[in-house]
């Protein structure tokens, strides 16, 4: 009878300590990520929307999005200079490739090529917007 | 009395740590069982096209690429073709840590199924497509050892007609030297220097095509069904897994333990069971070969190289080459960093990792639990308590990633 007390609470020892492990590794996002995919740049220059141009997003895959850039009060922004930049949070790794704004579109679209996410889980995209309103950044989150 | 009690009361215990582990064997959550479905092969994309190789899927094309894959005779000293060290009944590959062809190589032979869902090539990427990797092993030292004018007179002699009417008229090779080439040894690149213009373009259509040929041929190398997929076909299908295709307990956990804890499933995803992407995973130098940064070295190669997708050899526009257009170039994830190798068949193949530095799946488990400090840059992995037990499902799931 001993011996299986002992045996017991052994085990229940290494069952904590598993699920204990367990928690911390497999990493979720965070319950209250900011999805949105319009929203103000970080001083508040640039309304900025983000969309890939195609959907479902597909893990692996080279794809493009377009960033359309307005002032707050709704005008299109010309002539932006975009720097594209991200990674997993999570994981502290940067983006697989370097996406670039490879063409203006017109009234504020931009085409940002090159974007691939390897893995599963919560991805930033970031912006970096020089225009003549000024320099902002605006972050964008995923999750895939 | 008492037995019984016992048995009954551990029998409670096991029941009940299984599910505070999360391990009771037959129950996965719906986002597990989308993670399986993800990594089955019934998952793989159709065959990617390649717009670079416009012979890409041409049968005579493949046809004689699968003859010059096992040509002893494309070497310099008529004993090495790709075989040597892709061996077609060892999953393309050698079972050695560093190859033999006419010497030695600095890496592991890479094994071939499915490579032509690869956007990169070797270890470290250095090549953007498969044909313009074939080039490489052609003319290193150490492998075929030969040279790109001695390969262009040996197609015109030996299977003109097979490539005329694949690729059209060749050209007039008699001013070409028998040897000559722009990486070979002091006397063919002297020799290269004294060629026409022309004449090298000649040289170098004819050694670009034989690429093509031959990754014509290695894109029919197609992964193979394994017990695993059988296991995530009828898990799929809400049936209960027959005959070869149920997972015994173990094997169940390793499968947990792979997309769950051990967190294996971020880099080697997929039905291939690989990112295509190159990570740092702390895997240690081996003494005695020269210092290798691998992706580091390899962005610098790929963008150098005239037979890159944005290349003249290239039959596609820049639009094709968005992974080379977009590549990183700098930084420091791309120091040590390698590509993830795809897992299946792997527990078929020891040595592991780049230069064959691990021997067993056994030490790749400690690898990775104990997730070594990288001899240069940042290792990406980070460490995992694995039990006995743990280590042991994880390996078992592997092996069902072979046959
Ligand atoms: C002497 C042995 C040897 C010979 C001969 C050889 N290879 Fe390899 N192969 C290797 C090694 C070693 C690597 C990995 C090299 C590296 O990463 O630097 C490799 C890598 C590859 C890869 C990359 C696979 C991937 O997933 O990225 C392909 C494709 C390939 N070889 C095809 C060929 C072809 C085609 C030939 C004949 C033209 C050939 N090899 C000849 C040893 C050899
Ligand atoms: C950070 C990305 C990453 C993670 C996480 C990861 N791997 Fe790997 N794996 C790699 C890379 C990259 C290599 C090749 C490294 C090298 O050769 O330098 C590799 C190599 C291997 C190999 C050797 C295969 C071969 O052909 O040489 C095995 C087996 C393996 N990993 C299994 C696992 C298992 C099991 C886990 C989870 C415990 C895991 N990996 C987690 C990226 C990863």
């Amino acid at each position: 009878m001993k011996r299986t007390h002992w045996i017991l609470i052994a085990a229940a020892a290494v069952v904590v300590a598993i699920a204990a492990v367990a928690v911390h590794m497999m990493m979720a996002p965070p319950d209250d990520l900011d999805m949105a995919r319009s929203k103000l740049s970080e001083q508040k220059f640039y309304l900025a929307t983000v969309a890939p141009e195609q959907e479902p997003l597909r893990q692996g895959e080279l794809h493009a999005w377009v960033l359309t850039l307005a002032t707050p009060d709704n005008k299109p922004v010309e002539g932006a200079t975009i720097a594209v930049d991200g990674g997993m949070p999570q994981h502290g790794h940067g983006l697989p490739t370097s996406p670039q704004m490879t063409s203006y579109l017109g009234e504020g679209r931009y085409r940002i090529e090159g974007v691939k996410f390897n893995m599963a889980g919560w991805w930033e995209l970031k912006f970096a917007i020089s225009a003549p309103p000024g320099d902002d950044r605006v972050t964008f989150n995923l999750v895939l | 009395m008492r037995a019984a009690s016992t048995r009954f009361r551990l029998g409670a215990f096991v029941a009940v740590s299984m599910l505070v582990t999360g391990c009771q064997p037959t129950e996965f959550s719906d986002a597990e069982k989308q993670t399986i479905a993800s990594l089955a092969l019934s998952a793989l994309p159709p065959l990617p096209d390649d717009p670079t190789n416009k012979v890409a899927n041409d049968p005579a094309a493949a046809a004689l690429g699968a003859t010059l894959f096992f040509d002893t005779r494309m070497s310099a000293n008529g004993a090495v073709s790709c075989s040597t060290c892709h061996l077609i009944d060892r999953q393309f590959q050698d079972d050695l840590p560093l190859a033999k062809g006419i010497g030695t190589t600095n890496r592991r032979t890479m094994p071939l199924a499915g490579v032509a869902w690869s956007p990169w090539f070797f270890w470290d990427g250095r090549r953007d497509s498969l044909w313009a990797q074939a080039l490489v092993p052609m003319e290193n030292p150490v492998e075929h050892g030969g040279n790109r004018a001695a390969f262009a007179h040996f197609i015109a002699a030996n299977f003109h007609d097979r490539y005329e009417r694949i690729f059209g008229p060749l050209p007039d090779l008699s001013g070409v030297p028998a040897n000559a080439g722009p990486l070979g040894d002091a006397a063919e690149k002297a020799a290269w220097d004294t060629m026409t213009d022309a004449q090298r373009g000649d040289v170098d259509r004819i050694f670009s095509n034989i690429g093509k040929m031959i990754a014509t041929f290695e894109r029919s190398i197609a992964p193979k069904e394994t017990r695993f997929d059988r296991f995530a076909a009828a898990l799929a299908a809400g049936k209960e897994p027959q005959g070869d295709a149920a997972f015994s307990n173990e094997e169940m956990l390793g499968l947990k333990l792979f997309i769950g804890k051990a967190n294996c499933v971020t880099c080697h995803n997929g039905a291939r069971f690989t990112d295509n992407h190159f990570h740092n995973t702390g895997v240690p130098v081996v003494a005695g070969l020269p210092e290798d940064l691998g992706r580091e070295t390899a962005v610098k190669e790929v963008a150098a190289d005239p037979f890159n997708c944005l290349g003249k050899f290239s039959d596609a526009g820049p639009a094709a080459c968005g992974e080379l257009r977009f590549m990183v170039t700098a930084g420091e994830a791309l120091t040590r960093a390698y590509k993830t190798p795809s897992l299946r068949g792997a527990a078929d193949r020891p040595p592991y990792m780049h230069a064959g530095q691990i021997e067993t799946l056994e030490a790749v488990l400690d690898h990775y639990a104990t997730a070594p400090a990288a001899p240069s840059g940042t290792s990406e992995v980070h460490p995992v308590t694995l039990s006995e037990r743990e280590r042991g499902a994880l390996i078992a799931f592997l092996r069902a990633l072979s046959g």
